[in-house]
């Protein structure tokens, strides 16, 4: 007997799943690191999210759901914050973009030295 | 437990090793380091839904502090591993 409630969790988990399958995909196809992080910190976190989302509905116990929901929140909090780190570092590391990048803004309008955006301070640089 | 629930929650862990096994093949091709801790948090995050899913199918909620304790040194991994990338061209 499936009551509603396992039901709705059964969905969230299925769903869920999915996400991770698809961040899966995502991560070996792509062709470069930007577009793999795309595909890969959105889905995840959303996967794993509504998985831990979909366990506190299962379990149903004070104590324990609340703990279920926690680890939902806190994948939530922390996943745009790695995210964006590791976006930043991998980009001044130099990795290479795919060849098939039509537009990088980026490019030349960075200082190495002190990590800010030139000709933020003083008007507009020229793209190169 | 169903069996019925039980079989689409084994089900769904399959799905969770399908995908965790993608991303652990990134893990080894790379080629950047950054590519790698990419694929090392999609690693932790499948392990993270892994053993909250183990919690529900065997009555353990023990698994759940795993699961949040998983998620924690995953999060300051990424955060460290990605200081330690900028530094290092900053020099």
């Amino acid at each position: 007997m499936i009551t509603l409630r396992l039901a709705i969790a059964l969905v969230l988990a299925g769903s869920g799943c999915l996400f991770m399958l698809l961040a899966g995909v995502g991560l070996l196809r792509m062709p470069d690191f930007l577009t793999r992080m795309h595909a890969s910190s959105k889905a995840a976190t959303l996967g794993a999210a509504l998985v831990v989302a979909a366990v506190a509905i299962a379990l149903w116990d004070g104590a324990v759901a609340l703990r279920a929901l926690l680890v939902s929140l806190f994948l939530l909090i922390t996943a745009p914050v790695a995210a964006h780190a590791i976006a930043r570092a991998g980009y001044i590391s130099g990795v290479p973009l795919a060849e098939e990048t039509v537009v990088d803004e980026l490019a030349g309008r960075y200082d190495q030295d002190t990590h800010e955006l030139a000709g933020t301070a003083a008007g507009p640089t020229e793209a190169p | 437990m169903s069996p019925a629930l039980a079989i689409a929650g084994y089900g769904l862990l399959a799905l969770l090793t399908v995908a965790m096994a993608l991303a652990a093949l990134r893990l080894a091709l790379g080629p950047s380091l950054a590519d790698r801790v990419v694929a090392f948090d999609v690693v932790a995050a499948a392990g993270v839904a892994m053993a909250a899913l183990a919690a529900v199918l065997w009555q353990a909620p023990v698994l759940l502090d795993v699961a949040l304790v998983l998620a924690v040194i995953a999060f300051i991994g990424t955060v460290a591993v990605a200081r330690y990338l900028e530094g290092k061209v900053r020099r």
